[in-house]
C-alpha cells in the first residue's frame, strides 16, 4: 500500500513572472493568475461555507483582496498560499456572518479526547463509489465532510483535495505544522468513519443490503449538520 | 509496533514521509494486523474518494462571469486608487 500522490499546481517561476507582471500594472498577468486558481479558490470556499452563493462570493472578493495588496505580497512564500490564505479568511467571515450566535474559527478548542479512534472497523466494498450514482456519491461526500467541524475540514481541504503541503497549510491558515498534522489525520479518520456507513462491505442477508440505498442518503440530510459540532 | 502506534504514523506513511526503518515496521504490523490494515486500506480509499470526486467544479458559464466581474472591480479598484480595498 503506498503512499497518496497529490495533485501539483504549476511551476513556481511562471507564478513569479505574472505575479511581477501583476504588480507592474499589467492587468492581463492578473488575469491569467485568476484563471489558473479561480476553481481552487470556489472549491475551498464552498468546502467551508457549504454554500454556493457564499462561494462565489469569496471568489470575487478574495481576488479583489489579492489585487488590492498585491504590492504587499513579500514572494517569500507562493502566491496560491497567501491567496487560499485571504479565500479562508473570507469564508470563515462568511460563516460568521450566516451563524453570528456561533464562533466559527480555526483555533477553536476542538474536542481533545480521542474522538477519532477507530470503532468500526469492517471492510469496504470493492469499488464502493461505483454502488452509487455520481449525484448521489456526490451528496454522500457533501454532506460527510460538511459534518466535519470547520477546523478540521479546511485541514482536510487544502492538504487531501488542494494538495498543498503541510507546511502551506500550515501557513495558509496560521497554524503550527504539529496542529495540522494532527487536524489531518483527526479529519481522515472521522471521514473513513462516516463514509463506511454507505461503503461497508454487505454480505449477503443482513439486512442492510439492496434498495434503501437512496433513502439513506436523503434521510441523512437533516442528521450531519456538522456545525453543531463547533 | 502497536496499534496506537501505528494510527500515529498513519498519516505521514500515507504522505509518504516516513523514514525507511518506521515505514518497515509499520508494514510489517500491517502484514499481520487485519484491523489496522483494513483502517489503512480504507483511509486512504477515502482521500482517493474525495481527491477525485470533482466536488464542487466551477461550472465554466459562472466562471467567466465571475472572471470579468473581478476584471471589471479590479479596474474601477486602479482608478479610484489603492485606498479603496
Amino acid at each position: 500500500m503506498g503512499a497518496i500522490q497529490n495533485k501539483l499546481a504549476g511551476p513556481v517561476s511562471e507564478e513569479l513572472a505574472l505575479v511581477q507582471a501583476a504588480k507592474r500594472g499589467d492587468d492581463s498577468a492578473f488575469e491569467e493568475l485568476v484563471r489558473r486558481y479561480d476553481r481552487n479558490v470556489f472549491r475551498i470556499a464552498q468546502h467551508i461555507t457549504q454554500n454556493r452563493e457564499d462561494a462565489e462570493d469569496v471568489v470575487q472578493e478574495a481576488f479583489l483582496k489579492a489585487y488590492g495588496n498585491l504590492a504587499q505580497f513579500q514572494e517569500q512564500s507562493k502566491f496560491y498560499t497567501w491567496l487560499v490564505r485571504i479565500a479562508v479568511n473570507e469564508a470563515l467571515m462568511k460563516l460568521r456572518r450566516r451563524k453570528p450566535e456561533r464562533t466559527v474559527s480555526l483555533d477553536e478548542d476542538i474536542k481533545t479526547e480521542d474522538d477519532s479512534l477507530p470503532r468500526e472497523i469492517a471492510d469496504w466494498s470493492p469499488n464502493p463509489e461505483q454502488q452509487y450514482t455520481q449525484a448521489e456519491l456526490r451528496e454522500i461526500l457533501s454532506k460527510t465532510i460538511h459534518g466535519l467541524p470547520p477546523g478540521f475540514r479546511t485541514v482536510f481541504v487544502l492538504r487531501d483535495v488542494e494538495g498543498l503541503s503541510t507546511e502551506e497549510t500550515a501557513a495558509a491558515l496560521e497554524l503550527s505544522v504539529p496542529a495540522v498534522k494532527s487536524r489531518l489525520l483527526r479529519a481522515r479518520l472521522q471521514l473513513r468513519e462516516r463514509l463506511g456507513r454507505y461503503f461497508q462491505r454487505r454480505e449477503p442477508g443482513d439486512g442492510k443490503s439492496g434498495g434503501a440505498r437512496g433513502e439513506d442518503v436523503k434521510n441523512d440530510k437533516d442528521v450531519a449538520s456538522g456545525d453543531g459540532d463547533l | 509496533m502497536k496499534c496506537s502506534e501505528f494510527l500515529t504514523e498513519l498519516t505521514s506513511y500515507l504522505d509518504g514521509v516516513l523514514d525507511e526503518k518506521t515505514k518497515a515496521d509499520l508494514e510489517n504490523h500491517l502484514s499481520w494486523c487485519h484491523n489496522c490494515y483494513v483502517v489503512c486500506d480504507t483511509t486512504k480509499k477515502t482521500i482517493e474518494i474525495y481527491r477525485d470526486s470533482q466536488l464542487y467544479e466551477l461550472p465554466e458559464d459562472l466562471r467567466s462571469r465571475l472572471r470579468s466581474a473581478i476584471m471589471t472591480k479590479c479596474q474601477q479598484h486602479k482608478k479610484r486608487g489603492p485606498q479603496s480595498v
